[in-house]
């Protein structure tokens, strides 16, 4: 029954294909038109410039440096924030101790930890940020104060003010921010895995690290790799968190972001064209990412 | 019999799902920002002669009945002024609808409508999302103001809106030409900003030298409390006593050059001698520790609090922390101290100029509105307004007659008094935005204050950034005349 298939399903795709086209392709290629051009963004008149914006780009310091920035938080934020999310999810819903009538099962106040961890996912990221901004204030802040408390007042990191670590306290912005989420979407993924295979997995005498290793990861592989596509496009985002926490590019352009680049090049400078050209450069990072993840992570996808 | 394709149908969903993920945010990233419209040019502007009575009710030739757009910054200053304003633009000319609009993202919020050709008639173009001025004058966006300048005062019908305001307003709304294309109209004294009564618990006065600068702070230093703090985050402020504290050494030729983007501009004896005093500041220990990691607001909480003295700072500083300022702080400025006896420029020697960019876009449907307003606002009555509000002046010459002024504004108008012409306006941050804020203040200057550089490594690095800058063909220059 494979006649007039295709037919078929093009006919149901013209409206939703024209949609997409009309407002996802076509500013694209208008984007990518721009970047020829030396268009300011204050007034519709530019001309085209060809490959100058990208001559530009290619020796431009602080455009590799945000680049740089970018791939860091794409290897370190996924990474970080998945690791700990299937290490919170495994345990609350394995990694317990055995109970009556049940052989797998969290450990004790599983609920209440779910609840702890989504928490953050309701806050907007604007709070979220806001809230870690005076945290982090070296003279009154929370993480400061507590470490006066504990005896060691001589080590008051400048925080968001010292080029060394500023980066690193927007990640780990991020990283709190993001677990919640996926600590729900994967103990979401390991209550589907069959009872069984724990049951059979205890009764050989596997422990807590060969069950994760052998049952639970490779069982939930898929959405861990749905994950971390979606949490390297977080890391290559990142604009409303570093925007708000050093004012754009941090202490010596330490935290400097392609995004932020982008909206300083589009928005202050005047120059709308560069900035689609740092946006088409955005794009392929993110083209690269996307398919270095899907042809890394392909496996045989196991049934159950 | 089933498909067995090389992709299942989840899959291809999956896959679909998580190229649309990628897609999105690029997407919104890349198509932010799409021109459309065209612009009209020269058109509005013209202000014919309709016969002599007409022209002295309405000076500007405007249209009664013509709405106007306006769009404020909401900043330091908030937008109550403007209403203010508008609502005596109204009494004269009751028809005129008004549309007002505050934000504090004014180059996302009216970039878009200059490019689609529909720009509002005036804008307060101001805040760290301000649009590029030089841009807009290059592109021909603007409306020379010069008819404004020259139509009567609303006070005074024989004086000149251009005789009534500060000297230096004019120029700073000049690029190349005659032209005026901006109208700064708050009137910013920058300078070390303190506490009289901080101050007094340690018996001392606001000190004239360098060295006494430093005995200040020792003295503050033993009873645990800071000689200074500043906005370590936006390290662009600390210039605002920093830069005439420079012009104070070397005299103001030393600025000029700077602002001119010269060669070696920065390897002036006077700028190193600056540098190296400021940078003793850190070294004995007087900077608030911690200050690199506040913000301007955290630090000027932090200098509220008593935990340091001294602040660089502008005159805003008053109207935005007065919540947290203790009832008898009585807030003061003071001009640089001396550096020592061969110093160019006198004590006194101080930063002022206009702030708060007013600018009437060339396409605007109601240019001559836009103007009309501005010239209401420069009236001694929304001037009059403006002080008691948000305690800065204004850039009319005068108008605090008759009124009684909180104290920090007090002490601007003193230490302008004192000033005399002795006032220099560093152009830098209004030519050069990026270089400015970002390359020397955060890249440079913010790291010397840290300790991370050494004021010669500081000198080097914004010498290279000010090479780059001149190099920089996408950068439009400007000169001092």
């Amino acid at each position: 029954m494979q006649h007039g298939k295709y037919r078929f399903i093009a006919g149901f795709l013209v409206v939703p294909l024209a949609i997409y086209g009309v407002f996802v392709i076509s500013p694209f290629v208008q984007a990518i038109y721009y970047s020829f051009t030396d268009w300011t963004g204050l007034s519709s008149k530019f001309k085209v410039t060809g490959l100058k914006n990208y001559q530009r780009l290619w020796d431009d310091e602080l455009f590799w440096k945000a680049v740089g920035h970018n791939v860091l938080l794409l290897l370190v934020l996924p990474l970080v924030t998945l690791g700990l999310a299937l290490f919170f999810a495994f345990m609350l819903n394995v990694g317990g101790r055995r109970r009556k009538n049940a052989a797998v099962g969290g450990v004790r106040g599983a609920g209440l930890y779910k609840v702890v961890y989504f928490f953050p996912q309701v806050l907007s990221i604007a709070i979220v940020a806001l809230l870690f901004k005076f945290a982090y204030n070296p003279n009154s802040g929370a993480i400061n104060s507590f470490l006066s408390a504990i005896g060691l007042d001589s080590v008051r990191p400048d925080w968001l003010g010292d080029p060394d670590l500023a980066l690193w306290c927007v990640t780990a912005v991020m990283v709190w921010s993001n677990v919640g989420f996926y600590v729900v979407l994967f103990s979401a993924g390991m209550s589907s895995i069959p009872k069984d295979f724990y049951e059979a997995a205890l009764l050989d005498g596997a422990g807590r690290a060969q069950t994760f290793f052998r049952i639970t990861l490779p069982l939930l592989w898929d959405t861990v790799q749905t994950g971390w596509v979606y949490m390297g496009i977080m890391a290559l985002d990142g604009f409303a968190v570093v925007q708000i926490m050093t004012d754009g590019p941090g202490p010596d352009y330490s935290t400097e972001l392609l995004t932020y680049y982008l909206y300083t090049k589009a928005f202050s400078d005047g120059q709308a064209g560069y900035a689609t050209a740092l946006g088409v450069a955005l794009l392929i990072v993110t083209l690269i990412f996307a398919g270095v993840v899907m042809k890394l992570g392909r496996r045989e996808r196991l049934e159950y | 019999m089933g498909s067995t394709s090389e992709f299942s149908r989840r899959d291809l969903i999956k896959r679909a799902a998580a190229l649309g993920l990628i897609a999105v945010p690029t997407m919104s990233a890349l198509s932010a920002c799409a021109a459309g419209g065209d612009d009209d040019d020269d058109k509005k502007t013209d202000s014919g002669g309709k016969g002599q009575k007409d022209a002295e009710m309405k000076p500007l030739n405007v249209d009664g009945s013509a709405p106007l757009d306006v769009v404020i910054f909401d900043g330091g200053f908030g937008q109550q002024y403007a209403k203010d304003a508008e609502a005596e633009y109204k009494k004269a000319y009751p028809k005129a609808e008004i549309k007002h609009s505050g934000t504090q993202d004014i180059g996302p919020q009216v970039q878009p409508r200059f490019n689609g050709g529909t720009p509002p008639d005036l804008i307060d173009n101001s805040g760290a999302k301000q649009m590029d001025l030089g841009t807009l004058v290059g592109l021909k966006q603007l409306t020379d103001l010069n008819a404004l300048l020259d139509a009567p005062s609303l006070d005074d019908p024989k004086k000149k809106v251009r005789d009534t305001l500060r000297p230096g307003v004019v120029e700073m709304g000049q690029f190349d030409g005659e032209q005026v294309w901006v109208l700064y109209y708050a009137y910013t004294v920058y300078g070390i900003w303190y506490s009289k009564t901080n101050l007094q618990k340690l018996d001392e006065q606001y000190p004239q030298t360098w060295d006494d600068m430093l005995k200040v702070c020792e003295k503050a230093k033993k009873k645990g409390v800071a000689g200074w703090t500043y906005a370590g985050q936006h390290p662009y402020y600390l210039p605002f006593s920093l830069y005439p504290f420079i012009a104070k050494i070397g005299g103001a030729d030393v600025l000029k050059r700077i602002d001119n983007l010269e060669p070696d501009s920065w390897k002036d004896p006077a700028v190193k001698a600056a540098f190296e005093a400021y940078y003793e500041l850190y070294k004995k220990g007087y900077v608030l520790q911690g200050t690199p990691g506040l913000d301007h607001i955290q630090s000027q909480t932090a200098w509220n609090q008593g935990k340091a003295l001294f602040i660089p700072n502008g005159s805003w500083v008053e109207n935005e922390s007065k919540k947290m300022t203790p009832a008898d702080f009585q807030m003061a400025v003071g001009a640089p101290p001396s550096l020592d006896k061969s110093d160019k420029m006198p004590f006194g020697t101080l930063w002022a100029s206009g702030g708060e960019p007013f600018i009437v876009p060339k396409s605007a449907k109601n240019p001559q509105g836009g103007m009309e307003l501005l010239r209401v606002m420069l009236g001694k009555k929304s001037t009059q307004n403006f002080i008691k509000a948000v305690s800065s002046l204004t850039s009319l010459n005068g108008g605090t007659e008759g009124l009684s002024l909180p104290p920090g504004l007090a002490s601007s108008q003193e230490a302008l008094t004192k000033a005399g012409g002795n006032v220099v306006n560093p152009r830098l941050q209004d030519w050069y935005v990026t270089l400015q804020k970002e390359k020397i203040g955060k890249g440079a200057l913010g790291e010397m204050m840290a300790g991370r550089l050494t004021p010669d490594e500081t000198i080097k690095k914004i010498q290279k950034y000010v090479d780059d800058t001149r190099k920089d063909d996408s950068v439009k220059k400007y000169k001092h005349k």
